[in-house]
């Protein structure tokens, strides 16, 4: 029962939160809502007893990326009158094909139960003895240095040339006109 | 717990105001915000689904979605200021050098 409230609260927070930050005009607002909806996903998180990606969501998404973000905004002029989307067609367009993709996974989802097999337990409440997930964060931590211990390293030297990579890239260059 | 087909509505609701948003908008940070929200919508799957499994590869694979997603947001800001500096813009519509 508190299981699913707090999941709708979450949940509705973020859908509606992401819908206005898709259509805000101004960026800052647009960064605004979308904090709020890595926070309420984060709630989410949190009720699916990811703890630790709970904490890691909010120090490096809202905490790290979207300061990010909110420093290019204000470095970048954007009080420049900006143009209406031209084609309404566009926007419609992409309305439709986002409906319309919507509703063909709804009903691939919902026809899933009718099938045996692991598809019945998608819309149903699961039986108890498969909610057996402990609060984790010790065997996130072990299984990621002992099994994912390549995929680690890899990622830490990802990091490190993206962060040399944004630095030459927005580095002023003496010899430019 | 929730059945997991709640959550997998969730992420593909999100998934597709982010992919409105990368199609319709013509300003490059609220595109990359966008993409971010995507990534976000992918995370939700993995760790709904690490749940239900019991297991925590799910969790591990959302913690490189988040690494992933760092890396991506500093170059493409990065990429963006320097876009910025030569031709003082930030619409999409007007990257169009490499048209011919």
């Amino acid at each position: 029962m508190l299981d699913s409230v707090l999941f709708y609260f979450f949940a509705s927070i973020a859908i509606i939160s992401a819908g206005l930050m898709v259509t805000r005009r101004n960026a800052i607002h647009s960064a605004v809502f979308l904090i709020t909806t890595l926070l309420s996903t984060a709630g989410i998180f949190l009720q699916l007893r990811a703890e630790f990606l709970f904490i890691a969501q909010i120090i490096l998404y809202v905490g790290g990326i979207m300061v990010l973000f909110i420093f290019v905004i204000m470095l970048v002029r954007l009080d420049v009158p900006l143009p209406q989307i031209r084609s309404r067609l566009q926007k419609g367009a992409a309305v439709f094909v986002a409906l319309a993709v919507f509703t063909e996974a709804a009903i691939v989802l919902l026809l899933a139960r009718k099938v045996p097999g692991p598809g019945q337990g998608l819309i149903d409440p699961l039986p108890a003895a498969a909610d057996k997930l402990p609060p984790n964060t010790e065997e996130l931590a072990k299984s990621l240095f002992t099994a994912y211990l390549l995929p680690f390293e890899i990622a830490s030297v990802l990091l490190l040339v993206a962060m040399v990579g944004a630095v030459v890239m927005a580095k002023k260059r003496p010899d430019a006109p | 717990m929730m059945p997991i087909g709640h959550y997998l509505f969730l992420s593909l609701a999100l998934l597709l105001i982010g992919s409105i948003g990368v199609i319709t908008r013509r300003n490059v940070i609220i595109v990359l915000m966008s993409i971010e929200l995507i990534l976000n919508a992918v995370n939700i799957n993995l760790v709904a689904f690490s749940r239900y499994y019991g297991d925590v590869a799910g969790q591990i694979f959302a913690l490189f979605i988040i690494a992933d997603a760092a890396a991506e947001a500093a170059v493409g800001l990065g990429i963006m200021i320097a876009f910025f500096r030569n031709r003082e813009t930030v619409l999409a519509d007007e990257m169009d050098l490499l048209k011919w």
